[in-house]
């Protein structure tokens, strides 16, 4: 029989237990993923009891609270803060979204926070993205125009800049494609939600010359169709995207189209 | 001393930052054939250029006659005569061809009904020299910047731009006063390398945290100005900080003013629009110095709203639903995120806030560093472009959507400029190893930093410092104390303490080092402020009304070695580039 065990230092275990020292009586129970690879210990969950008498709403304000008054060496990505820069995406409650965005106060009980699901992990709260961004540039996210008019824009008309729509907000911060068991599975060739709604968004621009070629290029057994309409992805996008209509109107194109 | 194994890597250009303006840059170096890195301590679309909402600026004339002369009237105006009409003429100029290409590369603009890029009023930007409103500002819905970055980086990755992502850069490396390179902590896994090149492009952004309430991203830390300032080189017009009329009420979040393009106007606690008391003619659509001190006049007299009356309130609920939904469908969400209104019923809770700073690191038209020895000099190697530098076209006050069109102008200037000054592939000078060892003994301090004072401490008393001594109004008993305050703050840098060891993404040590920067320019932004007695732009000083162009029509250079600064001026240029415009004089400047 085979024999299957778990990686060395692979197992979660219980981590540090950080008491409140405010004497505030409304307090929450904050646990958190703890990983750092220049260690040799295995990962662990800390808890942070926090005072919520003095903490903003958004779970990120509650991270900064963290690491500003509890526990410097807690280690997370966060930039804008206001939802469009896509730093801050992680799984909050068993769910992904971006912690600058989300109310902790939507969420009952402890609040859990970890990673997004299924990527390694650099440190901590961090996901490593490079899979993703390698992805997103073998679409080749770029006008193919050879327009030779240099003084003047590209004639679109609002009806067809309208199909954009939906599709130019993503903010890349993947929550959805780590939100989609196949592309759990088959993260190394499913190309994924994220990256296939900017395949779609370069496919639909009027303005863009080799929308056959970009079709062509993920019609693909693994590439494209791992895609089992699961919608894990719509659900989770915090721009209120949704990923998985794009992928269906590239199947539609596909199959009506002579490519 | 300290001892980290270096990788060296060797490049024709280098350009620390990945915003707009980095990314532009790097994608004309890469045309040009130099050997380009890009390094940036964010993936590039988490860059603050995301953030930019109402649009970028170009004559284009497509909703209406304009001509790049009127733009460039509007924009001296604007900078209440602190910019360099050669810089500023350069910019109009160029400014439609970048929009046009920024098209080409793919940029989804909102569109006319003729299919060609939409354009909305804007603040301060008028037709025939002052006389009427004039739709310049071209836009992507509400989301221009996010529009345009990941357009630019798009184009950067077609170019094949080498990028070292999640890089923090320490310093630069300068010998004989000319750059040769800088020195970055690669946080992925904990490596010190050593880049060398024939010019570095600083493209860091703007330094906005140094103040508690702010639109800027956490990252917006000015790591590039801090550098120049350790490199022993100067800062310019540090003093003039602009506030956004329209920061959500308690979170700083932007409302872009692209809603008071479209027809939304702020009121006070009787339901007044006041702007048409203090701007008669453009109204809510002044520049925004001017919106923001009316907007603060209101509240101090006592006609601001809520329950502490210290803001007031911006309403659109009369436009039309379908152009909200078409136009500006971003702030709409952020609202209901942060201040739970929807915009189509109620009106949203607006204060001014810290948005963007005029000052930076002094350059020319080429985007090359400018110093003062004696006369005005250029720094070999060095270049500055975007929110980090002042070239200066905004001068004292930035109109809205000129930030935008500023990046792609001068990040392409940049690339042509070093292109002109660079051979491929020329050989590198060897860098003596103590400019290599001084920088890494700073950063191994503070990385053992076993002090009583955290980060987040002295962070936020910098901020609360900033925050109520060097703000929209300014006096010379509170810029004094704010002179004075600082420097306390600074000095509890000496035992500021840092938890973390580890070199993998030791966050903690990020914001210690960015915070080393932070309090550096923190000085100099007000030590500039105190020093300059007169109001001009952004710069308001209660005790001194008046701009006073005799004394004051120049730029404040700063030099900061810790928390001894020296304050000294620079002539404001004050001719064009080219006879195709006349210098503009300055007038009394009302909207």
């Amino acid at each position: 029989m085979v024999q299957i065990s778990l990686p060395k230092n692979s197992k979660v275990e219980k981590g540090k237990y950080f008491q409140d020292k405010t004497g505030s009586k409304n307090i929450r129970k904050v646990n958190v993923y703890r990983w750092d690879p220049s260690t040799e210990e295995n990962p662990r969950i800390d808890t942070y009891e926090v005072d919520m008498d003095n903490c903003p709403s958004k779970v990120l304000d509650l991270l900064n609270k963290i690491k500003n008054e509890i526990d410097p060496s807690l280690a997370y990505r966060r930039s804008c803060a206001h939802g469009v820069c896509g730093s801050c995406a992680m799984n909050m409650d068993g769910k992904n979204g971006l912690a600058c965005t989300t109310p902790h106060a939507e969420i009952t009980g402890d609040i859990n926070i970890y990673p997004l699901p299924h990527l390694k992990v650099k440190r901590d709260l961090i996901g490593d993205l490079d899979g993703l961004y390698k992805q997103y540039q073998s679409i080749e996210p770029w006008l193919k125009n050879n327009s030779t008019k240099d003084k003047e824009e590209i004639i679109q008309s609002k009806k067809e800049r309208e199909k954009l729509d939906g599709a130019y907000e993503c903010i890349m911060c993947a929550c959805c494609s780590t939100s989609c068991p196949s592309y759990w599975w088959n993260g190394d060739k499913y190309l994924g939600p994220a990256v296939l709604l900017q395949a779609y968004r370069w496919i639909v621009d009027s303005r863009d010359e080799e929308r056959k070629e970009r079709l062509k290029k993920v019609a693909d057994e693994l590439k494209l169709y791992r895609c089992h309409t699961i919608l894990n992805c719509t659900s989770a996008c915090p721009k209120g995207l949704n990923p998985a209509k794009a992928i269906a109107e590239i199947k539609k194109m596909l199959a009506i189209a002579n490519v | 001393m300290s001892s980290y194994k270096i990788i060296d890597h060797e490049y024709d250009v280098v350009v620390l930052g990945a915003g707009g303006s980095g990314l532009r840059a790097a994608v004309g170096l890469s045309e040009a054939g130099l050997k380009t890195a890009c390094i940036s301590k964010v993936f590039p679309t988490r860059s603050h250029t995301s953030a930019a909402q109402g649009g970028i600026s170009a004559a284009l004339g497509n909703m209406g006659e304009d001509d790049w002369r009127w733009h460039m009237y509007d924009t001296v105006k604007g900078a209440d005569w602190l910019g360099d009409q050669d810089s500023i003429e350069y910019l109009c100029k160029e400014a439609p061809a970048a929009v046009i290409e920024l098209e080409k590369y793919g940029v989804p603009f909102s569109r006319t009904d003729e299919g060609k890029i939409y354009q909305r009023p804007f603040g301060g930007m008028t037709k025939n020299y002052g006389n009427g409103i004039v739709q310049r500002t071209c836009a992507a819905a509400d989301r221009t910047g996010h529009a345009i970055l990941h357009t630019l980086y798009g184009q950067a990755l077609k170019h094949n731009t080498e990028f070292f992502i999640e890089y923090f850069a320490l310093d630069l490396l300068m010998k004989d006063g000319e750059c040769r390179g800088l020195i970055a902590w690669n946080l992925n896994d904990g490596t010190i390398h050593r880049f060398r090149a024939h010019t570095v492009i600083i493209a860091t952004g703007g330094y906005g945290k140094v103040y508690y309430s702010a639109t800027s991203a956490h990252t917006c830390t000015g790591d590039g100005n801090a550098m120049v300032l350790r490199a022993g080189l100067p800062l310019q017009d540090m003093e003039f900080v602009q506030f956004h009329p329209t920061g959500i009420y308690g979170h700083g979040t932007l409302i872009s003013e692209g809603v008071r393009g479209e027809g939304g106007y702020l009121v006070n606690s009787k339901g007044e629009r006041f702007m048409e008391r203090y701007a008669p003619n453009a109204k809510d659509l002044a520049s925004r110095d001017v919106v923001s001190r009316s907007m603060s006049i209101e509240i101090n007299e006592g006609r601001g709203v809520g329950k502490d009356k210290d803001h007031v309130l911006l309403n659109l609920s009369h436009l039309d639903k379908d152009v909200i939904a078409e136009r500006l469908p971003g702030i709409s969400d952020a609202a209901r995120l942060f201040a739970d209104v929807d915009v189509t019923k109620d009106p949203i809770p607006v204060v001014p806030t810290v948005h963007y700073n005029m000052g930076g690191i002094p350059t020319n038209y080429k985007a090359e560093v400018l110093t003062v020895n004696g006369s005005e000099k250029t720094v070999p190697g060095l270049m500055a472009i975007g929110e980090a530098a002042c070239v200066s076209v905004h001068g004292a006050n930035r109109l809205g959507s000129n930030s935008l069109i500023d990046l792609v102008v001068f990040g392409r200037a940049a690339a042509k400029r070093a292109a002109e000054l660079i051979k491929p592939g020329t050989p590198h000078d060897e860098i003596g190893e103590s400019e290599t060892q001084k920088c890494l003994d700073r950063f191994d301090k503070l990385r053992n930093a076993k002090g009583d004072n955290s980060t987040a401490e002295l962070r936020l008393a910098m901020q609360k410092t900033m925050q109520s001594k060097c703000a929209v109004f300014r006096t010379e008993k509170n810029l004094k104390e704010g002179v004075d305050e600082i420097r306390k703050t600074y000095d509890g840098m000496k035992s500021i303490s840092v938890k973390d060891r580890s070199l993998v993404f030791n966050t903690d040590l990020v914001e210690t080092l960015e915070f080393d920067n932070l309090i550096r320019q923190a000085v100099t932004t007000v030590d500039s402020a105190y020093h300059r007695k007169e109001s001009r732009g952004a710069h308001a000083r209660e005790d001194y009304p008046k701009r006073d162009d005799e004394k004051f029509m120049q730029h404040t250079l700063a030099w900061c070695d810790g928390k001894k600064t020296k304050i000294s001026y620079r002539e404001v240029h004050k001719s064009t580039l080219t006879n195709e415009v006349q210098y503009f004089p300055p007038q009394e400047r009302v909207y």
